[in-house]
């Protein structure tokens, strides 16, 4: 075959290969020493390589995602919270409107990987709806699909609010429905279809972060902590938050991943790391929405964090830790600090290796500032 | 009758009228798209298979080739369960029937198993395992050196040692004639059942594209009726020209298992022990009896017997090599077709041989001799195998 000749590469690619290796052994467990290739060589060309190309070794996806295309870029999608159309009403309650709209579209979920997703608004995850506890919440739904759908929020509210069948019901292909209660308890959440297979409507993209803010007027003992949760408070505006819908894709449905993801795009943050600023805290609501896997995990390189469970306390359930599990659905916030750092690349993923190098798997970009 | 006889140019027209209507149709399909009509927004159907998988200290490399209902393209590569760093060459769409190579740069482990998994840009997956990855074989002088010589064990040495009872047997009387000649007709049979089993196998890794169970089944048969008709060129073939007829199918058999070695040597999935070098060696022996046997009674020169040896032994090194060295599933299994073709060849000669020295037909069969020879043939072949199938 005349292939020998053609695969010839300009770039030494064991350079390449070493270099990989070196570096991976810094994050992951590639680096023993029990290689099967000659080893000599460590003298390599690291500094040829960008940095978040050296973080995570050979392990990535190859090519870009277009994001235009797709219309949802995973790095806006951290903090593009949809905080709805607010209204007050007579009796001084706030009203927040929102609307859903159920579309079948195919995603690019990796590079030049394209899945048919069913989405909320188009996007996976869906809106990262987000309101103060006690608000009025409507949610007009319209569904464009070609299913079934429904929207199911995690809250509390009447049965007929509940956008399961038998209630509120299966909202048929062309149909609408309003869904309507009251933001409580405050946390953080999630939305999803309940569809039936649910399973299966899971696994399309059909879910969402549902983030309900503490009033810090119901909350004396902690209205500090409070403050800082309510998105617009001058407290919250020395927060870095951002959202991460850990989620995955069965792309050959044979009931496993092939891609593992925080927002959809395997290896998006490790592609584009997160720049963090090491003056202010980070919060992070991390929910997890993967199929046919029990659980997710999440665990932060060189440091330490504290954990709010489901969000609905304002003092941590767990303190001081730097992974914590999620079951399907389950979901938190996050709170730690890069203020004692020195600057660089921090890497953070599941700590189930198999996700971790299936695309859910990120960096922090820590600088001063 | 004589006015309706075409002249030259109606002839042409009658053969290009279905000519240009296929054409026609073919065009019309294309552009109407009628399948369109079905309105199916159904994902083509993938297919990929892996043809040959090189270790080095470069990383793993891959030929793969596409065998769907339409182009595809490679989306990304995982080993192991994680999406690695690869390059394609050449890059983009892999047209139906076309072949690419895949490098990753994965620091693979000495004996140890890995698992390629290619995945399309319909996230539809295609799996490939590296039972035990060792390094490829290169072509070296050492390393063809060091095949020559296992292919000489396993090949020509056992045809050199048959070969050498020919003095003895050439005493043999009439019936001893028979049982040697039914033995090389047990031992034939049973090379031809190894052999079609072998090429089957082969086929059912090779792409769908090749076709391969038809093609095994189609190059035998083509195989057999060359040989049948070359051989009787001159009459019915006996004495050296059967020797040389048994040699060559024999040899082509070898050139199979010579392909089979060198393909378990190159992915390390056969410790190619002592134990199972001598097997095949013994295995073999009986092979030069058999091709000693129609020339008993003649007395050829020495040079004869080397080219003989060398026909029927000489392609197992040559399949080492290429087995190891540049191994795809249709092209071995092409070649054992053409083997077992050429075998059933030699059956049938030496059969018709056999017959036509006893002066009788098919009854020659069911004497005691002869049915003696085939047992003791397709026995000893059957028991020597158990040393060498693993």
């Amino acid at each position: 075959m005349s292939a020998s000749k053609t695969r010839k590469e300009p770039v030494s690619r064991r350079n390449v290969l070493m270099a990989g290796l070196a570096a991976a052994g810094t994050g992951s467990a590639y680096a023993s020493g029990a290689i099967g290739q000659s080893n000599q060589a460590a003298e390599t060309s690291m500094d040829a390589m960008p940095d978040h190309m050296s973080a995570h070794g050979g392990i990535i996806t190859v090519g870009e995602v277009d994001n235009a295309v797709n219309g949802f870029d995973p790095v806006a999608m951290l903090t593009d919270w949809d905080t709805g159309q607010v209204k007050m009403l007579a009796d001084g309650r706030r009203l927040r409107s929102f609307e859903l709209i159920a579309e079948d579209k195919e995603i690019e979920i990796a590079p030049g990987v394209f899945y048919p997703a069913w989405t909320y608004n188009g996007r996976v995850p869906g809106p990262a709806l987000r309101a103060m506890e006690g608000d009025l919440i409507r949610v007009k739904f319209k569904n464009n699909g070609s299913h079934p759908h429904s929207v199911h929020f995690h809250g509390i509210h009447a049965a007929r609010m509940d956008g399961v069948a038998g209630s509120s019901g299966l909202i048929g292909p062309g149909e609408e429905f309003t869904y309507e209660f009251t933001a409580k308890p405050f946390g953080c959440h999630l939305y999803h279809c309940h569809a039936l297979p649910l399973r299966r409507h899971m696994a399309k993209g059909m879910y969402g972060a549902f983030v309900i803010d503490p009033d810090p007027a119901k909350h004396p003992e902690h209205a500090d902590v409070a403050r800082s949760r309510l998105l617009g408070s001058p407290e919250n505006a020395g927060w870095q938050e951002m959202v991460m819908v850990m989620n995955a894709f069965d792309t050959n449905l044979d009931g496993e991943n092939e891609f593992y993801a925080a927002n959809t795009v395997a290896f998006a943050y490790v592609k584009k790391p997160i720049k963090v600023l090491k003056s202010k805290p980070v919060r992070i609501y991390l929910i997890n929405t993967v199929e046919f896997d029990p659980i997710n995990s999440f665990h932060l390189h060189a440091n330490f964090f504290d954990y709010y469970n489901q969000g609905t306390t304002l003092t941590p359930t767990l303190k001081t830790v730097d992974i914590i599990t999620q079951c399907q659905a389950e979901r938190g916030i996050l709170e730690f600090s890069f203020a004692d750092h020195e600057p660089g690349l921090y890497m953070f993923h599941a700590h189930q290796a198999e996700f971790t190098e299936l695309g859910w798997m990120a960096n922090f970009d820590v600088v001063e500032g | 009758m004589d006015a309706d006889t075409p002249t030259r140019r109606s002839r042409l027209l009658w053969l290009l009228m279905p000519l240009s209507l296929l054409a026609a149709a073919i065009a019309w399909f294309v552009i109407a798209d009628p399948l369109q009509g079905f309105g199916s927004d159904a994902p083509a159907v993938e297919n990929l298979t892996f043809e040959r998988t090189v270790l080095d200290d470069e990383g793993l490399h891959l030929l793969v080739r596409a065998g769907g209902s339409e182009p595809m393209t490679i989306a990304q590569v995982q080993v192991d369960a994680a999406y690695w760093r690869f390059t394609q060459t050449p890059e983009g769409e892999i047209a139906r029937g076309s072949a690419v190579w895949l490098d990753l740069p994965f620091p693979w482990m000495l004996g140890e198993a890995h698992v390629v998994t290619v995945v399309s840009n319909f996230g539809t997956t295609f799996e490939h395992e590296i039972e035990v990855a060792v390094p490829t074989p290169k072509v070296t002088a050492s390393q063809l050196r060091a095949q020559a010589l296992i292919g000489f064990f396993v090949g020509v040495l056992p045809i050199v040692f048959g070969l050498m009872f020919y003095p003895v047997l050439r005493d043999v009387g009439r019936d001893g004639m028979n049982f040697l000649l039914a033995l090389t007709v047990g031992l034939l049979v049973f090379l031809l059942i190894d052999t079609v089993g072998e090429a089957f196998e082969l086929a059912a890794d090779a792409a769908a594209i090749f076709q391969g169970p038809v093609m095994v089944v189609l190059a035998g048969i083509t195989s057999f009726f060359i040989l049948m008709a070359v051989g009787q060129r001159g009459g019915a073939p006996s004495g050296m020209s059967l020797a040389t007829f048994i040699a060559l199918g024999i040899g082509l058999h070898n050139f199979g298992e010579g392909l089979a070695i060198g393909a378990a040597f190159a992915a390390g999935s056969a410790g190619l022990g002592t134990y199972l070098i001598l097997g095949f060696t013994l295995h073999n022996i009986t092979e030069g009896i058999g091709i000693a046997a129609p020339i008993l009674k003649k007395r050829p020169p020495l040079l004869a017997f080397a080219g003989l040896a060398l026909l029927a032994g000489g392609p197992a090194v040559i399949g080492m090599w290429m087995g190891s060295l540049a191994f795809s599933a249709h092209w071995a299994a092409f070649a054992l077709a053409i083997g077992a073709g050429a075998i059933f060849q030699v059956v049938i000669q030496v059969g018709a041989y056999l017959m036509r020295r006893n002066d009788t037909g098919i009854e020659v069969f069911y004497t005691r001799a002869v049915m003696a020879g085939l047992a003791v043939g397709v026995i000893f072949m059957y028991a020597t195998a158990a040393l060498v199938k693993i």
